[in-house]
């Protein structure tokens, strides 16, 4: 076999286990998926009813594809939270004593994380449907929303995995994670419609990649104007994929476990 | 002698200004174990991370199987079998997932890696347990998975970081048997431990590791030779009787000086002077009249006391005081022995 087929079979070997934990220590699963369906009642019932959406009849039309674009990029915990793990626990250091490819621990971490998103992204629309969101879209566009999902929790898989790498522990990761995605994900159109704020914010929020991914899920989801959202949503995406996977994959190379 | 598994020349490295490995020669040839015994951050484990390509090092250069740590590196990987302090294997994966996984890693093939998986099992007494999710294992079946995830491609080189710490007594003799077992069958064995006995047990060489030098190489005979050989320990019927005593051991004595405190005689041995059961006739024919009588074989433990001057289980930081001169080092393990 070429080495590049190594590289995709050690992949495959990888996420596979990475896979199998899901069902067999569902705590981590379950706990990331619990504080967004938290998060979806206390907007659309707490907040929902103070919050004006001008074009929307109802908030949790605005808020679902909002509040699942938040969901997914704090997907990428579970990525930090597996590879500190596997350093802590010496994993690391019997995968980098083995004739693997080198890259492997991390893109099957972040290909198995794929499948965590997926299935994340199952409960929360589930969860949305119970409290009254309504597609309003073609099959093709749901299903290209999906696509758009999971290919923006894939970029923070890559992310997050850069955090663990170079953080000192897991507390430190999910530290700097929360300092990122928290900024990020309430100054955007995820939550409030970014008019509503006041100048400065407003202008962060226009220029945030979070708007933008927000947008273009409200644009096939609930058929708002797409303009260029939906392209310059995937450029981001693989801009930061191409950014992180590479730095992460270098640092995974100097990462001494002890 | 055919060449070396492992060859070590001058090996370096430091944390920033900790000094981790300075200068370390080893060598063993291949089929024999290596014991490298230090305490708590002596350099063993710095030593076996360079070796397994882990970590680079800052000098000296240090070659496994004839290739070299660091330019061969990828190569090697395929030549070597690790087993760590810490049992690393997945908890959330069964013990035959375990072993598939690193089959499948090493390239071994999906039905080879299903079948090697199996066959390790057997050997390691782990075939009920195989179905089982890694977590519900106790911490024997965790080492036992761990060093059999170390053979699983058949390395003619294994290298194992403290084995059995942690261990209970039978967990210990199970996996140092299963050690054997491999060593019996070619294997090499890199074998880094702090506990005297499995050095004695298991190393076919020794080398002595404290502040991050080699202090003192050999087999367990020779190193223990260097603390001086077997002493006679008599307890006297009568303490009025020892220099009678003296006079009819002095055949079989070594020369050094012995010591005597009340009614207890210590004297080394001359190698070939015929043991115990010459000292008992002798000290019989003499008429004296022996309430104990007992022969004391170095260990391991006074080997470690005489060349670093404090024992084996002390954290590197707790002592500050050099070796002993050669001299001393009778005094020196008299009043360890006590302590």
């Amino acid at each position: 076999m070429s080495s590049l087929a190594y590289t995709v079979s050690d992949t495959m070997v990888l996420a596979k286990r990475n896979l199998l934990r899901i069902p067999r220590a569902p705590d981590l699963l379950i706990s990331f998926t619990l504080q967004p369906i938290m998060f979806v009642v206390l907007f659309v019932y707490v907040f929902g009813g103070a919050i004006e959406t001008p074009g929307f009849d109802d908030y949790v039309d605005f808020l679902m594809p909002g509040i699942i674009v938040q969901t997914i990029s704090f997907g990428g915990f579970v990525t930090a939270l597996g590879l500190a793990e596997d350093l802590k626990k010496g994993l690391v250091d019997r995968f980098r004593s083995l004739p693997m490819a080198r890259s492997a621990v991390l893109s099957g971490r972040t290909l198995a994380d794929v499948g965590t998103n997926t299935v994340s992204l199952a409960i929360m629309i589930a969860v949305g449907l119970l409290v009254g969101f309504t597609f309003d879209a073609s099959v093709f566009e749901i299903v290209a929303g999906l696509g758009l999902m999971l290919l923006f929790g894939y970029a923070f898989s890559w992310i997050f995995a850069f955090f663990a790498l170079t953080a000192s522990s897991a507390e430190a990761a999910q530290a700097i994670g929360f300092m990122a995605i928290f900024p990020l994900s309430f100054i955007s159109s995820a939550f409030v419609p970014v008019e509503s704020m006041p100048a400065a914010l407003e202008w962060f929020a226009e220029v945030n990649p979070f708007t933008t991914v927000v947008d273009a899920m409200r644009s096939l989801w609930v058929d708002t104007p797409a303009g260029n959202d939906i392209w310059a949503a995937v450029l981001w995406c693989v801009g930061l994929i191409a950014v992180f996977a590479p730095l992460s994959v270098a640092r995974y190379r100097r990462a001494v476990s002890r | 002698m055919s060449e070396p598994a492992i060859e070590v020349n001058q090996l370096r490295k430091s944390y920033g200004d900790v000094k981790a490995l300075c200068g370390v020669d080893l060598a063993a040839a291949p089929g024999t174990v290596l014991g490298l015994l230090g305490p708590n951050g002596a350099g063993k484990t710095t030593a076996v991370r360079i070796l397994t390509t882990l970590l680079p090092p800052d000098g000296g250069t240090a070659r496994v199987t004839g290739l070299d740590v660091v330019k061969d590196a990828a190569k090697l990987r395929a030549q070597i079998g690790l087993a760590g302090q810490y049992a690393a294997v997945d908890e959330n994966l069964t013990g035959h997932e375990n072993l598939e996984m690193v089959g499948r890693l090493y390239h071994l093939g999906k039905a080879e890696s299903r079948r090697r998986a199996d066959e390790l099992l057997e050997r390691f007494a782990l075939t009920d347990a195989a179905r089982r999710l890694v977590r519900t294992y106790s911490g024997g079946m965790r080492r036992r998975l761990d060093l059999a995830a170390a053979l699983v491609a058949r390395p003619p080189v294994i290298f194992l970081d403290e084995p059995t710490t942690g261990l209970d007594p039978r967990s210990r003799l199970q996996l140092w048997e299963t050690i054997e077992d491999r060593v019996a069958a070619g294997t090499t064995v890199l074998l880094t431990t702090q506990y005297l006995d499995e050095a004695d047990r298991l190393a076919d060489k020794i080398a002595v590791i404290d502040h991050g030098t080699v202090i003192a190489e050999g087999t367990s005979d020779e190193l223990k030779d260097r603390v001086g050989g077997e002493r006679l320990e008599v307890t006297l019927a009568d303490e009025n009787q020892a220099g009678t005593a003296l006079e009819a051991l002095a055949a079989i004595a070594s020369g050094e000086p012995p010591t005597c405190k009340q009614d207890l005689l210590s004297l080394p041995m001359r190698r070939d002077g015929g043991g115990i059961a010459v000292a008992v006739r002798r000290l019989d024919m003499a008429g004296v009249g022996i309430a104990d009588i007992a022969v004391h074989r170095p260990t391991l433990d006074d080997v470690f006391i005489a060349l670093t001057g404090h024992v084996a289980e002390h954290e590197n930081g707790d002592q500050a005081e050099g070796g002993e001169p050669a001299d001393e080092r009778t005094a020196e393990r008299e009043t360890e022995r006590v302590a």
